[in-house]
């Protein structure tokens, strides 16, 4: 069963039967707006990355993204590069795995964001959501849609972070600029 | 679910009564030994054979045949009783196989009660032996385990019980094989007589049980004193309880054996070295948050004054050392899951990844194709030096070996003088060279030397009398300058051929083998133009199938200035001594690289070397 997320709302990952999730993955799927008009079928490939910063307090300590694609500690594996989006409608274009047990104990947030490296606005892409997923299942615990039309280039989607002896999930869905993670930084700051 | 085991795997067993099955091709001797905690057989008393077939918790069978079962009761077994050896010996004398090697696999499995198979292992890869070590059954901490050994032996039953530490050796085989050679019949009484004997002496042999050994497990008194001194199975079985599977050799993808255990190896060496930089980092934290709260507590005025300061300085050092803390646990929870996944890996290791003492290198055969990768040494980080993540090399070498002679660097090597070292630089040459040789199918590798001084004649001597080089060592300017010229030409043809697209217009001559061209005492006997030569074969050498290795200080070469550089960057540098220069490609830990080592005294690098040679396609004719 799926949780529809709403900004700024936090879900357990407890798993419901007792014990706490092993992997999860965190996908992200996207399609380029329908272009009418004269040569309407022109590909417009729309390049969206997402990433994962890793932090201690409020420290980064490793970034996960398409030309690092897995932490030092080998917890986070980006699934690699999808430069265009929409392949499959409703599956993940770009995924990063989360093994929650080989996250290093200093670590307490994992923030998820998304760029758009190409340039384009969140105005020209549609359907654009991030899910996570238990890994071990295939089971989506929880969807957060973008909410499309936004004149800006990136977003801070989520954060997972630990809550007690376990994780929570945090929906973010905050706008921001910028190409990649770099730029974001100070956006994510306030988060955190 | 029965587990096919591959040699050195292990499996958990029951606590139950087992019947160990033999199927063989061939009527063969099964008999067992019992050895302590040490895996040493005390003596006679301890081996369970047809002249004395029933122990404590054992019975074995009386004739050679080619099918077997018997008992194994370990709950019965005494508590000195460490480790149980199933043994299959040819009978010899007869008019059968005097060798493994030509009878069909034997196969041997664990059952339980009801005859299920628990565990099997075929016993493949066997030559010359005529005896074999086909399984142990092993206690540890408290439970019992299945190994699959396969070790087997060429000097037959009487070296295999020297190597269990039994006085005696060869007359105990003497005996053992003539009861199994005594028809059934008269033999039914004797052996009950030789066991009670063999037991009478005191010599901590037990009690003989006379009870019918499938029948022990509901009485467990014959012999009361071990029951309750044995560990409760609670205690003992931690490996069901763990959450993760045991570790398995092979647990890995790939189209064989010999892939699996390579992607395996590279997968320990990645979790490794990830596991550490998640340890590394997180004490880095730890370090610079305790800095940054200390100097807090510095700047702050009020702490000066009151006794605020300390108790902050110490809720510092304690979060710290909190989170150092868990961080180490961690760690060593991953320490201990790989090296128990070592454990199991190592001793199933093929020969091109085993160490040198690693019991397959005594069943060595030439292979039929090149495997896909060797073993050039051990690697290990600081957190826990024991754990060794083998250095395994793709086949063929992309980059040339330097063994490096020098002691300017490393700080072991410091502590040597000039001549040792070069000496053990020479000994780890010539280990690399004999593994890379064996490992390549008969005649399908040629070993070049270039000793221009003649100082390396001592080292390179297992290399020139067991006759596995392809020609002489050369000697002098002449000789370096000959085979230079020759492996030049060599590379020049091939990739005048690979350029044209016409492989099939090389001369019919020409020997297809890939060659390996040792250069010890470089720049010693080298001119300019040997000196521009050799660096050609290092470029261009590896994609036409020439290799080099260098055994080389490069202080020697100190001359020739920048101009040797990129030779130097361009080989794969190894030490003959611990030293930590190696960089995985993750995460970029430094990583002491630990050079290959032969067991002292061990003749088994000869042994292989011979082998090598006798296998060559010109010698078996």
């Amino acid at each position: 069963m799926t949780v529809n997320m709403t900004k700024g709302q936090a879900i357990s990952l407890e798993k419901q039967g007792g014990g706490s999730l092993d992997q999860v993955r965190m996908g992200l799927g996207w399609q380029a707006a329908p272009r009418r008009g004269l040569f309407g079928s022109r590909t417009r490939e729309i390049d969206l990355d997402a990433s994962a910063v890793l932090f201690a307090g409020k420290q980064p300590v490793d970034v996960v993204f398409f030309r690092h694609l897995v932490s030092d500690d080998g917890s986070v594996r980006h699934t690699g590069d999808n430069l265009v989006g929409g392949v499959g409608q409703g599956g993940d274009d770009e995924a990063i795995l989360v093994d929650l047990q080989r996250v290093p104990v200093h670590i307490d947030q994992i923030v998820f964001t998304v760029n758009s490296f190409t340039g384009q606005t969140f105005q020209e892409v549609q359907n654009a959501f991030c899910r996570l997923v238990d890994e071990t299942n295939g089971q989506e615990l929880a969807r957060y849609t973008l909410d499309g039309g936004g004149q800006y280039t990136a977003q801070i989607m989520a954060k997972v972070h630990r809550a007690g002896t376990g994780w929570q999930m945090t929906a973010l869905g905050n706008p921001a600029n910028g190409r990649t993670f770099q730029d974001l930084m100070p956006a994510i700051l306030p988060h955190l | 679910m029965t587990a096919e085991l591959v040699r050195g795997q292990n499996h958990p067993l029951p606590d139950t009564p087992l019947e160990i099955r033999v199927s063989a091709g061939h009527p063969v001797v099964a008999l067992a030994t019992l050895g302590d905690a040490d895996g040493r057989v005390t003596g006679a008393e301890r081996v369970a054979h047809p002249g004395a077939p029933a122990l404590p918790g054992i019975d074995v069978p009386r004739p050679a045949t080619a099918e077997h079962r018997f008992a194994v009761d370990p709950a019965a077994l005494p508590e000195t009783v460490h480790r149980v050896s199933v043994l299959l010996v040819l009978p010899p004398g007869t008019s059968g196989p005097d060798r493994f090697g030509a009878v069909a696999a034997p196969f041997v499995s664990v059952c339980d009660q009801e005859g299920r198979a628990l565990a099997e292992h075929t016993l493949t890869g066997l030559d010359r032996e005529t005896a074999v070590v086909a399984l142990e059954l092993y206690r540890r901490q408290g439970a019992w385990k299945v190994r699959a050994v396969g070790q087997g032996y060429e000097g037959g039953l009487a070296a295999l019980l020297a190597d269990q530490g039994v006085a005696r050796p060869a007359e105990l085989a003497d005996t053992v094989l003539e009861a199994a050679a005594r028809p059934p019949a008269s033999a039914a009484g004797a052996p009950r007589d030789a066991a009670r004997s063999v037991s009478q002496d005191g010599t901590g042999g037990g009690t003989i049980s006379y009870t019918h050994p499938r029948r022990r497990p509901s009485a467990p008194a014959p012999d009361p004193a071990p029951a309750p001194t044995v560990p409760a199975p609670a205690s003992g079985e931690a490996d069901p309880a763990s959450p993760y599977p045991a570790p398995v050799a092979g647990d890995a993808a790939g189209w064989s054996m010999d892939e699996r255990l390579y992607n395996q190896v590279w997968g320990m060496f990645e979790d490794l070295a990830r596991t550490a930089a998640a340890y590394r980092s997180a004490r880095d934290f730890a370090e610079s948050r305790l800095d940054q709260e200390l100097d807090q507590v510095l700047a702050d005025p009020r702490a000066r004054i009151s006794g605020a300061g300390d108790a902050a300085r110490a809720a510092a050092k304690a979060r710290h050392d909190d989170l150092v803390e868990r961080a180490r646990e961690v760690l060593d929870r991953d320490l201990d899951r790989l090296a128990a996944e070592a454990e199991v890996v190592e001793p199933a290791l093929p020969v091109a990844y085993a160490r040198w003492d690693n019991p397959a290198w005594h069943a060595y055969g030439a292979p039929d194709e090149p495997p896909m990768a060797v073993r050039l040494g051990d690697l290990h980080l600081p957190e826990r030096p024991e754990l060794r993540i083998p250095l395994l090399v793709r086949l063929p070498l992309e980059r040339g070996i330097w063994v490096d002679s020098g002691r300017d660097r490393s700080g072991a090597a410091g502590a040597l003088d000039t001549a040792e070292l070069r000496r053990l630089a020479l000994d780890t040459a010539v280990a690399h060279t004999a593994r890379l040789l064996a490992v390549h199918p008969p005649g399908r590798f040629a070993v070049h030397v270039l000793d221009p001084a003649g100082s390396g004649t001592a080292a390179f001597a297992p290399l020139v009398e067991t006759g596995v080089l392809a020609a002489p060592v050369a000697r002098g300017a002449a000789g370096v300058t000959t085979v230079l010229e020759q492996l030049t030409e060599r590379v020049d043809l091939l990739q005048m051929a690979l350029r044209a697209g016409a492989p099939d217009a090389l001369p019919p001559g020409l020997d297809t083998a890939r060659q390996l061209l040792i250069v010890h005492d470089f720049p010693h006997g080298f001119d300019d133009r040997a000196v521009t030569r050799l660096r050609y074969l290092a470029d261009e050498g590896p994609s036409a199938g020439v290799h080099l290795l260098l055994v080389a200080d490069r202080e020697d070469a100190a001359a020739y200035g920048p101009v040797l550089d990129p030779l130097w960057r361009s080989l794969l540098r190894l030490t003959p001594v611990p030293d930590d220069h190696l960089a995985d490609p993750w995460v970029g830990h430094a990583w002491t690289y630990e050079p290959p080592v032969l067991p002292p005294g061990s003749a088994v690098l000869r042994q292989v070397l011979a082998q090598v040679a006798g296998a060559r396609p010109q010698n078996r004719r």
